[in-house]
């Protein structure tokens, strides 16, 4: 067969090669027989044959290119002297592999992430119907949700669930556990199958705890229950009450919520058993997510309109508490509508300078493959003199090019690897199961060759008018044809570009940074220097609400005896941390309470005596509360300035004035504190009161723990202390400084990747000037040696070598910067006061981008100082 | 329009000397042309061997290794069927040259 032959003659070019060489041989060898049998000598006769023969070589190679089936072989052939060629000048080859492995790295990580978060469906059947049903804010109340599961025509399922944390008990130690309570049909709607046993439906609730079942996550039962497939059907308890394992969900399966992995689900009418109290009938109390599973041939607007009318009759029905409401849809993943976009939008952005961060590494590459080039241009001179075709130089070239953009591409993809793994397997806080799964997939590894392809296309392109302007007497006679010289040359604008890429990274990252530094040092309206904070939820360990009060004393008092602890009090919620409660207050001659008539949204929070002291919370006015506050005495409560501002005017007109929360709950303000940060760095100011915990009594709350010394020497008695007062209460001790680990993630984390990104940017651009800087340098040794032997000062030299690289930067500098103010102005919705306008930030990023061009030329310019006329004179 | 070129000259010269003589190696090519044309015609080994490998690619020749009548191993090559229409096609082309050119020398 011939194209096996051809196949085959791939591998023995030397086979191939020799049956040209014979049939040419051959045709040398006839002429002289003819010329001997003309009267010749032989060795006449041989050489007539082969002077009319012409250049054998270059037939040889002709005949060869004529052969289809050898041209894939001259590829090979290409390739290994490609690497001949780059091993014989390591620095350019490691430089430019380098360059281009740490861009693939950084695009191949960002995009796993982009991919990971924003591109990727869920990975659940038909995920593209589920939606996040929201209502103004992300959550629902229970009764609402009831009401679209029954009402709507538009969804196949809905289905409510929320998060809490509970006390496992398996027969050893308590271990706390976090547990997706969920309604019924929670798995008919997310449309998975059991690993293991069954899971709970619709048809297993029957009112209030009347479904004690639970259902393992996979990652759980491995860890836990050490995979033991008879685990269906054992019996746990959960805070104390009774539950049947019903079975394990499937391996990769954790619900909609892209960063969660819970350790189990539980039916949620049972929710008195775990939280101690339901909330299932109060509409007024959101605290549920919402997922719909629209039915197929549905669209969204139908749904919408469906979702409206529902809206529209629970207004008219419970004008009290859904005046106003409003559904509308989220896409899920990243809980709704309250994190998605900003995250997307951030990824998208990141994505983008990634992308740039490539383009500037490609302008480098281009840069060094057209400097190497130059330098070769005696070589490829040579070469066509000789017969070579441009083409084949050409294609010589590319082949180059593209085997140091594999070898790039191949080394950046397993450094993306390496990383990707590692942020797969990071769990950045101890107390929450947050996880980031952004295994690289077959879409990434496609990303990264193809962008390693292209760009090794595009630089390799670089120097090809470099070659079709060469003529080879020109370059053999001289040593080096001098360059025209033009305003403007493609190289000096892609280094441009490169700079102000890299400006731009730099006032980002510099922004991110600041904002997070003075984040770290913004008044929060709590001091977490020299604290503790000790989590307990009392119904874990089954304490009625009853009890609860009597514990809760007891464990303050118990702590506060403990040396070292010189305050210490509970609140329900911590400041900064999972959870707020939104509510509305109402005038204190108020009648009406729908939540349109609310004089204010606030936080409400509850704490016990002690707490503001011990969370260094400082008091404006009135009084702290006392343990004489209970529930037989006067309702009152402490409220932050801004709600005193808010609702009474001033923080001297607030003491002593009264709010209402319902018709029954009047309260009586006796103390102001100053105004903090709740929900989020970020946020806008909240106005906030605070009730004694005695006399609006809740089971799980923080102990806030000050010392006088470093809180870890204290948190060991602390602990054993609190085991002490009861063996089967599950709780953590940990210091306000990692608690707040959680709110400040989403900050460190853009600050770090900006951070990065603008190193990388640094790192390329600092190369590009370099080289460009350096082969300046080197293409003006002479004209700089005879200007040096005239008496031309160091300052006129470095003006010549230098001054254009020079000028490059300040333009490039110039435009990045105005580019990255510009830029940064997203940035301050993720990182907490970050603002561009900020003259340290311009200031430093003048003097970063300054210094890194001193480093950049440093060299070049020290080659510059050191020439010595004579030497150079001699030379040539 | 005629294509014509020295490349399409020189593969009608080879195709057709193929045809006259049968199996010929390279150099007796390259003979034949000459004394055909009465030595007005000289082709180049530079050109014929890459001419006659790739006019192997395209199928119109065959090629196999014999010995000469002086016992010498060389490569022979002889006319395919598509290589006979293709000369049928290039003398065509070339008389219409050969035509047009002698119109436009006569043309007064």
């Amino acid at each position: 067969m011939a194209v096996v032959r051809r196949i085959a003659n791939l591998f023995s070019r030397s086979r191939v090669d020799r049956e040209i060489d014979a049939e040419l041989e051959a045709h040398i060898a006839l002429r002289s027989e003819d010329n001997l049998a003309a009267g010749m000598t032989p060795a006449e006769a041989r050489r007539d044959a082969l002077v009319r023969f012409g250049n054998r070589t270059a037939t040889r190679e002709r005949v060869a290119s004529a052969d289809v089936a050898l041209s894939v072989d001259s590829v090979w052939r290409d390739v290994r002297y490609a690497m001949r060629q780059l091993r014989r000048s390591p620095g350019f080859a490691l430089t430019a592999v380098l360059t281009l492995a740490v861009a693939i790295c950084a695009n191949a990580v960002v995009f796993s992430v982009l991919n990971a978060m924003v591109l990727r469906p869920l990975n659940l059947p038909d995920s593209q119907r589920l939606y996040n049903v929201e209502q103004h804010w992300l959550l629902q109340s229970y009764p609402d949700y009831r009401d679209v599961r029954d009402h709507n025509r538009s969804f196949d399922g809905v289905t409510a669930y929320g998060f809490t944390q509970a006390g496992l008990n398996t027969g050893g130690e308590p271990t706390q556990v976090w547990v997706i309570e969920s309604s019924g049909n929670y798995f008919d709607v997310m449309g998975v199958k059991p690993y293991l046993g069954r899971f709970f439906h619709s048809s297993d609730e029957h009112g209030p705890d009347s479904a004690p079942y639970t259902v393992l996550s996979y990652p759980y039962w491995k860890t836990r229950f050490q995979g033991d497939r008879n685990v269906a059907g054992r019996t746990v308890e959960i805070n104390r009450h009774v539950f049947t394992i019903l079975g394990v969900a499937p391996p990769q399966f954790h619900g909609v919520e892209l960063f969660f992995w819970p350790d189990m689900w539980t039916p949620l009418v049972d929710q008195t058993m775990i939280e101690g109290s339901s909330t299932l009938e109060t509409r007024d109390w959101h605290d549920l997510f919402v997922v719909a599973r629209l039915k197929a041939g549905v669209t969204l607007t139908q749904a919408q309109a469906d979702l409206n009318s529902i809206a529209g009759y629970l207004k008219k029905t419970y004008p009290r508490d859904d005046d106003g409401i409003l559904f509308k849809f989220a896409q899920p993943g990243m809980a709704g509508d309250f994190l998605g976009p900003a995250i997307r939008a951030f990824m998208t952005g990141l994505m983008l300078l990634a992308g740039l961060i490539l383009l500037a590494a490609c302008a480098n590459l281009g840069g060094l493959f057209s400097a190497r080039a130059a330098d070769r241009s005696r070589e490829i001179a040579l070469r066509v003199a000789l017969g070579s075709t441009r083409r084949r130089v050409l294609r010589q070239l590319l082949t180059e090019a593209v085997l140091v953009s594999l070898a790039g591409g191949a080394v950046g993809l397993a450094g993306s690897i390496v990383l990707l793994r590692a942020l797969s397997a990071w769990q950045p806080f101890s107390l929450y199961p947050i996880r980031v799964p952004v295994n690289p997939d077959a879409r990434t590894y496609a990303v990264a060759v193809g962008l390693a392809l292209l760009s090794g296309l595009l630089f390799g392109l670089a120097p090809v008018r470099q070659v079709f302007a060469t003529a080879p007497w020109e370059v053999v006679k001289n040593s080096a044809s001098a360059p025209v010289r033009r305003w403007l040359t493609v190289r000096e604008a892609l280094l441009v570009v490169q700079i102000a890429v890299c400006a731009v990274l730099m006032t980002g990252s510099l922004v991110a940074v600041r904002g997070l530094a003075r984040s770290m040092h913004s008044n929060l309206g709590f001091d977490p220097q020299n604290t503790l904070v000790v989590n307990t939820d009392l119904n874990m360990a089954g304490y009625s609400a009853e009890r609860a009060p009597a514990m809760q004393r007891r464990m303050l008092d118990a702590v506060a005896a403990l040396p070292g602890v010189t305050a210490n009090g509970l609140i329900d919620n911590l400041p900064l941390s999972m959870g707020t409660n939104e509510t509305s207050v109402f005038g204190s001659e108020a009648s009406d309470f729908r939540t349109s008539r609310a004089i204010a949204r606030v936080y409400a929070y509850k704490a016990s005596p002690g707490y503001f002291r011990a969370a260094g919370t400082a008091l404006l006015a009135g009084r702290r509360f006392t343990w004489a506050d209970d529930k037989d005495a006067v309702p009152v409560a402490v409220v932050n300035r801004e709600f005193a501002r808010k609702v009474f005017g001033s923080v001297e007109k607030a003491v002593g004035g009264h709010f209402r929360l319902d018709a029954k709950r009047r309260l009586e303000v006796v103390g102001v504190v100053e105004n903090g940060k709740y929900s989020s760095l970020t946020e806008d100011q909240w106005a906030v009161f605070f009730q004694p915990l005695l006399q609006a009594p809740e089971l799980g709350t923080s102990q806030v723990v000050r010392t006088d010394r470093d809180p870890r020497q204290v948190a060991d008695s602390v602990d054993q202390t609190i085991r002490g007062l009861d063996s089967a209460l599950p709780f953590t001790v940990q210091t306000w400084h990692q608690v707040l680990d959680a709110p400040l993630f989403a900050a460190r984390m853009a600050t770090i990747s900006l951070g990065v990104l603008g190193l990388l940017g640094a790192l390329l651009a600092a190369t590009g000037i370099f080289g460009m800087a350096s082969y300046s340098v080197s293409k003006r040794l002479k004209e700089m040696g005879i200007r040096m032997a005239l008496g031309a000062g160091r300052r006129e030299l470095l003006h010549t070598a230098l001054g254009r690289a020079f000028r490059l930067l300040a333009v490039g500098s110039a435009a990045g910067l105005v580019l990255g103010l510009a830029a940064t102005r997203v940035l301050a919705y993720i990182v907490y006061e970050a603002s561009p306008r900020d003259p340290v930030v311009l200031a430093g990023a003048v003097l970063a981008m300054l210094l890194l061009g001193l480093a950049a030329t440093w060299a070049p310019a020290q080659r510059a100082l050191r020439i010595d006329p004579s030497v150079l004179m001699r030379e040539e | 329009m005629a294509r014509n070129d020295f490349q399409g000259s020189l593969d009608l010269l080879v195709l057709k000397t193929l045809a006259q003589r049968g199996k010929l190696h390279g150099y007796g090519i390259v003979l034949h042309i000459q004394r055909a044309s009465d030595e007005l015609l000289r082709v180049e080994e530079g050109s014929l061997y890459p001419a006659l490998h790739r006019m192997e690619q395209s199928r119109w020749i065959s090629s196999e290794w014999a010995l000469t009548e002086t016992n010498r191993k060389a490569k022979y090559y002889k006319l395919t069927a598509a290589g006979r229409k293709q000369l049928q096609e290039a003398e065509e082309s070339f008389e219409q040259l050969v035509k047009g050119v002698r119109a436009m020398l006569k043309y007064a």
